[in-house]
């Protein structure tokens, strides 16, 4: 992390005297029984780029269309730069949103798509010609503008999609999983292409997606979502070092949940005990335990170092048995499983040729890993 | 905006509860008054002058007299069953007739397949009346098709097909084909191709795999041809009136013959209502299946 | 699936659309014949247009066909257009269930039904029966037709685009106007020609909401029929299926070139 140039950090959250852009206050939205966001209180602060991360129907498109002005809020209240925008029909929010399915209009010229919003705005005639102009430059679509949506490829029309909806400079830009609809590698390229047109235009960017790896890539914070609720709100690296329960590090990448009784041993360390007759595993806290409770410590695979001896240099060696291995090319996992019956993942690279590969199936290694490498975790 | 939202949900709303319910009740209230030599010839009238006394001696008027007289009238039972009969055999040979068809048009290269559809609707534009019509010039006793088996030797009498049910079959089976081969061929059409692969495949024949794969398959398709011949056949007027004769009981022209010929309004009220009574049944099914159909496309 | 046809499905094809067309061209070959007999080939002629041109009773007719046909469907698309918005997006209201089935009923219904509580319905509330009246009973049948039209091509319709429009600052009018009507305009369009169509050949309905000063082409053909086959009857029926394939076709061509078009301007676009 840049810590050795502490000003450059863009980190609005940690600074008490910003004002958010975005305030939900104790945001409720029911469909009849069903309640799609929970009381829910949330701060985006301008500049941002801020993913909703959750499976669907984990309500995260219905707070995106809450911010639109596509669904009232049941309860509660939502702040757009200090301005309560529940009497603000859609059409009136300083808002714009990127479609799904991107609804490009189909009877109207990838120009005239771009130029709808302006159009219905107190721009003047001549300066409209000049704005979508600007915006097909910045989507590298100016040889297109005469084309209909159906003549162009998706991942044009994605592009003339955002075109659109930043025509208006909005204060706050919403995007429903805006790469759904691309293939994987395109997917990719254009990732890097929002966060390029983010920064360049400044605009606050909240986007929905199921995608975990996108919603890493792209955000400055991941809201993880799951029944209407918000279960951690951080930094991609946050999330993924420092999951604060069992769901969010299950439903980022890929790791190992052992469950066992905690035993404080000071200093910030705990022992947890997780068999009979198996020495207990060597971990450190982030919230205080208190003795037997019942914990769950997740380790990453790649954290965990694999060998024919047992690493003296880590807290944690145990013994176990290969039973499969997923050869990935540049990684290689393997699943072990310990005396215990517990089958644990571990990830190494691969740094040498396949021939001189040192393990195979059914041999017997050593797993070891530091008392840092894992977090606890009490839910 | 929400004034906006209910002129646009009244407007139509108002035009049909005027021009299709109120317009029913009617009928209703009709067939349950008497026949009298009156202009209109019908009584009670409804008379609001008279106020509330007047509204509870017409209501004390009402009565099920004329459907009484329906079960007591030979003619209107045989008329509704010969509907039946002639609306069910029509259908099924419409079925017949239909299925290779639609079947054959499934199997057509994909690039004739617009045009087969073209001339299966194109006949739907067309005039009704026009085409039943253009079966009288063909199956009239002196008409083309007794000229040419006679002609042919086949027969030595022209054959009496002109104002018989024979000639009701034909005229059904002609105009509402499209209606039968349209959902049968958008059945076997959505059908994977490789599901008879797999039968064969399984060691069935082909005619096997047709029988126990293509024709299971193609039964929503079938059904809803069916109600979609047999329910306007039911109700049928030009046809039996065109083609069929005197000879030929149908509920639909005995309707119109009692309404513009005897008069009759009370009675041809009451045959109205009893025929949708009859009629609700087989659309109430065909509703069913429409939706288990959708049902079963999510 | 471009393999070879059996012969059983070519036997099956041809025999079919021999069974359909067939009728038809004996009708219009012998709409030429220029014996008054019908059945009796005498040698070909046009006579029978030229008296029909000459029947004035025949052109009122016409006339009388064509003014209700285009009022009725226009009318008819305006009403069933609104039925089939309310339908797909009017939400819940109070009877709903109500209002669409009195959309699909008339679809059921049987003409002679619908005729009947028509005159029924005029004559209890004092309406003289012409022209007007068969303007009336048109419409209202054949807005349920428009509507079935029409709501299907709204039922596919991405809902987004309308968000999309109110999104970018539209009005709810406003989008409807710029964005839904533009879309759905070759479903009402569409739903227009069957209005008219129907109108053009309705004659149930017509009988009994007519009045004697109103007589429609198929009034007038069903009375000419009855009494048998008659050449100038023919002849008018090969005007009315001439100009009717001419249409279908036209339409279907147009249409297929607007396809083609469009497969190769998509191919175009991600060739880019």
């Amino acid at each position: 992390m840049a810590e050795a140039n502490p000003q450059k950090v863009f980190a609005p959250w940690e600074d008490p005297n910003q004002a958010p852009l975005i305030r939900f206050e104790g945001v409720t939205k029911k469909f009849g029984t069903f309640t799609a966001v929970d009381n829910l209180n949330l701060d985006i602060y301008r500049g941002e780029f801020f993913a909703l991360l959750g499976p669907s129907g984990c309500g995260k498109t219905t707070l995106m269309r809450m911010l639109a002005g596509f669904e009232d809020p049941t309860m509660g209240n939502i702040w757009l730069d200090d301005v309560d925008v529940a009497p603000i029909p859609p059409n009136k929010r300083p808002v714009n949103m990127m479609f799904q399915s991107y609804a490009l209009f189909p009877h109207l010229t990838v120009w005239d798509n771009i130029a709808f919003g302006l159009k219905r705005s107190d721009m003047p005639q001549e300066q409209i010609g000049d704005r979508v102009q600007a915006m097909l430059r910045l989507t590298r679509l100016e040889q297109f503008a005469k084309r209909k949506p159906h003549q162009i490829s998706g991942g044009q029309r994605q592009r003339v999609a955002l075109a659109r909806s930043l025509a208006k400079a909005p204060k706050l830009l919403l995007l429903d999983e805006p790469l759904g609809a691309l293939d994987k590698k395109l997917r990719q390229e254009t990732q890097f292409e929002l966060m390029d047109i983010q920064e360049k235009t400044g605009t606050t960017f909240v986007i929905v997606t199921h995608d975990q790896e996108e919603a890493m890539t792209v955000a400055t914070r991941v809201a993880v979502m799951d029944h209407g609720k918000l279960v951690q709100v951080a930094t991609p690296a946050g999330i993924y070092e420092t999951p604060n329960s069992v769901y969010v590090a299950d439903f980022i990448g890929e790791v190992n949940i052992i469950e066992g009784a905690a035993a404080p041993m000071g200093d910030g360390k705990v022992d947890i005990a997780f068999a009979e007759g198996v020495e207990p595993i060597h971990a450190t806290i982030g919230e205080p335990v208190t003795a037997g409770q019942k914990v769950f410590f997740a380790i990453r695979p790649e954290k965990i170092h694999v060998g024919r001896e047992p690493d003296p240099t880590r807290a944690n060696r145990i013994r176990g048995k290969v039973h499969d291995i997923a050869y990935l090319g540049n990684i290689s996992t393997y699943r072990v499983e310990l005396e215990t019956g517990q089958m644990i993942s571990a990830q190494m690279t691969n740094a040498r040729r396949l021939s001189r590969r040192d393990f195979t199936w059914e041999d017997e290694v050593w797993l070891s890993w530091t008392d840092t490498a894992g977090v606890v975790l009490t839910r | 905006m929400n004034l906006r939202r209910l002129t646009l949900i009244l407007v139509p709303y108002l035009w049909l509860m005027g021009f299709f319910l109120v317009p029913f009740l009617i009928v209703v209230k009709i067939a349950l008054s008497d026949t009298a030599i009156a202009i209109p010839p019908y009584w009670p009238v409804l008379d609001l002058s008279a106020g509330w006394t007047g509204i509870k001696e017409f209501f004390s008027e009402l009565d099920f007299e004329n459907f009484v007289f329906l079960t007591e009238d030979s003619l209107y039972w045989k008329s509704y069953l010969s509907s039946l009969q002639i609306a069910s055999i029509s259908t099924f040979l419409t079925l017949l007739v239909g299925y290779p068809i639609a079947y054959a048009m499934a199997q057509a290269p994909d690039e004739w397949r617009p045009t087969l559809m073209m001339l299966v609707i194109l006949p739907f534009w067309t005039s009704f009346l026009i085409r039943v019509y253009s079966w009288v010039g063909i199956i009239a006793n002196e008409g083309l098709l007794n000229q040419f088996l006679l002609w042919t030797g086949l027969i030595s009498e022209p054959l009496q097909i002109m104002n018989t049910p024979t000639a009701v079959y034909i005229g059904i089976v002609y105009t509402y084909l499209p209606f039968m081969i349209l959902p049968i061929y958008a059945t076997l059409e959505k059908m994977d191709g490789s599901l008879i692969e797999a039968a064969v495949d399984l060691g069935c024949s082909r005619g096997k795999a047709f029988w126990l794969v293509t024709l299971p398959l193609s039964r929503p398709g079938m059904i809803a041809g069916c109600f979609l011949v047999f329910i306007p056949a039911l109700g049928e007027f030009v046809i039996p009136s065109l083609l069929g004769g005197s000879q030929t009981l149908m509920i639909g022209k005995v309707l119109w013959e009692e309404f513009f010929s005897n008069r009759d309004w009370p009675v041809a009220a009451a045959v109205a209502v009893v025929l949708l009574m009859i009629l609700v049944i087989p659309i109430m099914l065909f509703q069913r299946n429409q939706e288990r159909q959708e049902e079963a496309g999510r | 699936m471009n393999r070879r046809m059996s012969w059983f499905n070519v036997t099956s094809l041809t025999l079919g659309f021999a069974f359909l067309y067939l009728p038809m061209l004996i009708l219009i070959i012998y709409s030429f014949n220029s014996s008054k007999l019908v059945t009796v080939w005498a040698g070909f002629s046009t006579k029978w247009y030229g008296e029909l041109l000459h029947n004035q009773q025949f052109l009122d007719a016409a006339w009388v066909t064509l003014r209700v046909g285009v009022m009725s469907s226009t009318a008819a698309t305006v009403l069933g257009t609104m039925a089939a918005y309310v339908m797909v997006r009017g939400g819940r209201f109070f009877g709903r269930t109500l209002f669409s089935g009195m959309i699909y009923a008339p679809l059921v219904m049987p003409e002679v039904i619908t005729g009947l509580s028509l005159l029924l319905l005029f004559i209890a509330i004092g309406l003289d029966r012409g022209i007007f009246t068969i303007v009336l009973a048109h419409t209202t049948f054949s807005m349920c037709y428009v509507s079935v039209v029409v709501s299907s091509r709204l039922m596919t319709f991405d809902r987004s685009l309308e968000e999309a429009a109110l999104d970018l600052g539209c009005s709810p009018f406003d989008a409807f106007k710029s964005v839904t009507l533009p879309i759905i305009t070759p479903a009402v369009i569409s739903g227009w020609l069957l209005a008219f169509t129907l109108s053009l050949d309705d004659l149930v309905i017509a009988s009994f909401a007519s009045g004697p000063s109103s007589t429609t082409l198929p009034i007038k053909i069903f009375s000419a029929v009855r009494l048998g086959v008659s050449p100038e009857i023919n002849a008018l029926s090969t005007i009315m299926i001439g100009i009717v394939a001419t249409g279908v076709i036209t339409t279907s061509l147009i249409s297929k070139n607007a396809i083609r078009r469009q497969r190769q301007e998509e191919l175009e676009g991600t060739k880019q």
